[in-house]
């Protein structure tokens, strides 16, 4: 297993908004993260799915872009929901009580995400 | 008509202004007395009565000149009533001071005409006699020079090692290049009790005999302490004792100390100031870091000391600054990142020097004039059996090494810790979960080493070492220390961190700890160990340590 460099997608319906994030979760995420959710505010959904199932590695540093990602959701009233994580990182989210503020579901069809891809962040 | 009665030097030639007491060498002139010598008036080239008399047609009347000069309110004041420029080539030499004539009577036009024809017979004659004196100090100061170079050579040859040791499995080469102005360069190989071997590389700040002599006695020191000291701490801690109170002003001297012990392959060393070794691993070339206070400076220092093993096949290269300092006809330095690069092509030990000299003369071209002293001393270890550093240490035996690496420590480094150890430890057949809370411990361990211990720089590196002892699998992370010891983090919590109480990082000693079955911080001399434990054994695969 490699390093991946990380990128963002988001694809929202009017109630939805899904932050398809791709390769490492880790410092260097943080940039294009910001600007994903910021699509997402522009979209007015109400709720935001992150989907990590194209994610391999997530670090602390990775793990404290998500708390800003839900501290700012919270502020916004957004709710947030994850899918697509391993259940390691699934363990990860339980012990860091991350799962006490984001429901967790095994993928994004589950979660609610009928939308189509709209919008990115980062580079393809 | 007074004369000429004392020639003495009054001009600088060029941009230098002329020492009040320079040697004699152009004229003065009586004044108030007529047998008495006249004002020995220096011009400076700066005076405006320099370019004056530089540019003169002939003789100058001192006293309608009308020229603001400090130079030439002194001649006047002393009675000079005309100068006599001496130019050769154009360049004003010196210049004659006449006082009054005796008759006091104004100088005749036959009294000018007389000078002026004076003055170009004797210019150009007086500028030889300077240039042959000026020749001879040349010789002289060469001569002294050359023959300081020749007694420090002398002292350097006396006291490098005459022939390389002869070991089992090893294969040891040494150069050793005096720059012109020979340097205090030195290396040396030293017998100690049981087959072991001591490895002296250093340098002597200054050159010429003082650096020689300073060498000398250094390496008497060493050869001297090594084999009753035994420890290359406490034998660079007892030289620089010693060396102390006998070294020169504005002197001292570099060195590292390596003690190899050749059946196995493992070395002890420790470093005054000097260069670090590189070695070149199968994968590879890393430095052998070690710190320490140059001996002959400071009282009571301390030397770190540490160890290492070098495998069949690894080779180690300990180096004077000669090399990496050497310039090529741009001013482009040679470099460690090129050291290093030329290392990392694997090359038998003489092979390796001779390469290394031969980039060296590449870089530098021809007519190079070699700035330092360059030394060079190569060790390859061509056989024998592979042993782990544990296997040396009598509170590690038993532990089976699986992985020793030293990674540069620059920032997401951490994902390569992660990678090696999970390779290593993959034949372990570790249950998946447990293997990813590994995974994700050795990141965590190693992004604090990195960003901490090694502040981000590539150059220091952290080490990773994977073991297995009795029933634990144990994972070591080791760094620098440059950012002090870890301190208690406080408990991340997620409620005050969504509520701003706490800042949104902070989470990578709490992982640690919930992916890990133990884990340990030791603090020593050259950073900080990070250990963590699986049991490999005993334990309930499905555990989760979620906190309520």
């Amino acid at each position: 297993m490699t390093a991946s460099p990380f990128r963002a997608e988001v694809r929202s319906t009017t109630d939805l908004a899904t932050i398809v994030l791709h390769g490492d979760i880790n410092v260097a995420a943080e940039g294009d993260l910001g600007a994903a959710y910021a699509a997402v505010g522009a979209s007015g959904a109400s709720t935001v799915l992150l989907d990590f199932s194209d994610t391999e590695y997530i670090n602390s540093t990775g793990i404290a872009l998500i708390v800003r990602l839900l501290a700012d959701a919270r502020r916004d009233r957004r709710e947030v929901r994850a899918c697509g994580l391993s259940p390691h990182y699934v363990e990860i989210f339980q012990i860091t009580r991350l799962s006490d503020y984001m429901r967790i579901y095994d993928d994004a069809a589950s979660a609610g995400d009928v939308a189509t891809l709209t919008a990115t962040g980062g580079q393809p | 008509m007074t004369f000429i009665e004392s020639i003495r030097r009054t001009v600088g030639r060029g941009a230098k202004t002329v020492e009040p007491d320079a040697e004699p060498t152009v004229a003065a002139v009586p004044a108030a007395s007529q047998t008495a010598p006249g004002p020995a008036v220096d011009i400076a080239p700066t005076d405006p009565l320099f370019a004056y008399l530089q540019a003169a047609p002939g003789v100058v009347d001192a006293e309608r000149l009308e020229l603001d000069s400090a130079a030439l309110a002194e001649l006047r004041g002393g009675g000079v009533k005309v100068i006599v420029p001496l130019v050769t080539q154009g360049e004003l030499i010196g210049a004659l001071y006449l006082g009054p004539r005796l008759s006091d009577q104004d100088y005749s036009t036959d009294d000018r005409k007389l000078l002026s024809t004076l003055a170009a017979q004797a210019a150009p004659a007086i500028r030889v006699a300077q240039l042959v004196r000026e020749q001879a100090v040349e010789i002289q100061a060469r001569e002294r020079l050359e023959q300081e170079m020749r007694v420090a050579t002398l002292i350097q040859q006396q006291f490098l090692p005459r022939e390389l040791p002869q070991l089992h499995d090893w294969q040891v080469a040494a150069y050793y290049g005096p720059a012109r102005a020979v340097g205090g360069d030195f290396y040396d190989f030293i017998p100690l009790p049981d087959g072991r071997i001591g490895i002296v590389v250093g340098d002597v700040t200054d050159k010429g005999v003082p650096a020689a002599l300073i060498m000398a006695r250094t390496q008497s020191v060493l050869r001297g302490e090594a084999p009753r000291l035994q420890s290359p701490a406490k034998v660079l801690e007892r030289a620089n004792e010693i060396l102390l109170p006998e070294m020169p002003a504005r002197m001292f001297v570099t060195c590292l100390y390596m003690i190899l012990e050749p059946e196995t392959g493992r070395v002890v060393y420790a470093n005054a100031g000097h260069n670090l070794p590189y070695v070149r691993t199968a994968d590879e070339v890393i430095e052998l870091r070690a710190t320490g206070m140059p001996l002959g400076l400071l009282p009571g220092m301390d030397y770190p000391e540490h160890e290492a093993v070098l495998a069949p096949g690894q080779s180690v290269l300990l180096y004077s600054d000669g090399l990496v300092e050497a310039h090529d006809p741009a001013g482009g330095m040679f470099g460690f990142p090129r050291l290093k690069e030329l290392m990392a092509v694997e090359r038998p030990g003489s092979d390796l020097i001779d390469h290394l000299l031969d980039e060296l003369h590449r870089f530098v071209g021809r007519g190079w004039d070699q700035e330092d002293d360059i030394t060079l001393v190569a060790l390859q270890r061509t056989g024998g059996r592979a042993v782990a550093l544990a296997d040396h240490d009598p509170d590690r035996a038993g532990e089976r090494v699986l992985l020793q690496v030293s990674l540069p420590g620059a920032a997401g480094n951490e994902r390569l810790a992660m990678d090696r150890v999970a390779e290593a430890v993959e034949p372990l057949g570790l249950e998946p979960a447990r293997f990813e809370r590994l995974k994700t411990a050795v990141s965590e361990a190693a992004m604090n080493a990195i960003e901490y211990g090694s502040q981000n720089d590539p150059a220091i590196p952290v080490e990773v070492e994977a073991v297995v002892v009795d029933d634990d699998l144990v994972v070591r992370i080791s760094d620098r220390g440059l950012g002090g010891p870890m301190g208690e983090a406080e408990e991340p919590d997620i409620d005050k961190k969504l509520a701003g109480e706490q800042k949104p990082r902070g989470w990578g000693l709490f992982l640690i700890k919930h992916m890990v079955d133990a884990m340990e911080v030791t603090t020593h001399g050259t950073g900080q160990t990070v250990s963590l434990t699986l049991h490999l054994k005993g334990v309930d695969d499905d555990s989760q340590s979620v906190p309520g």
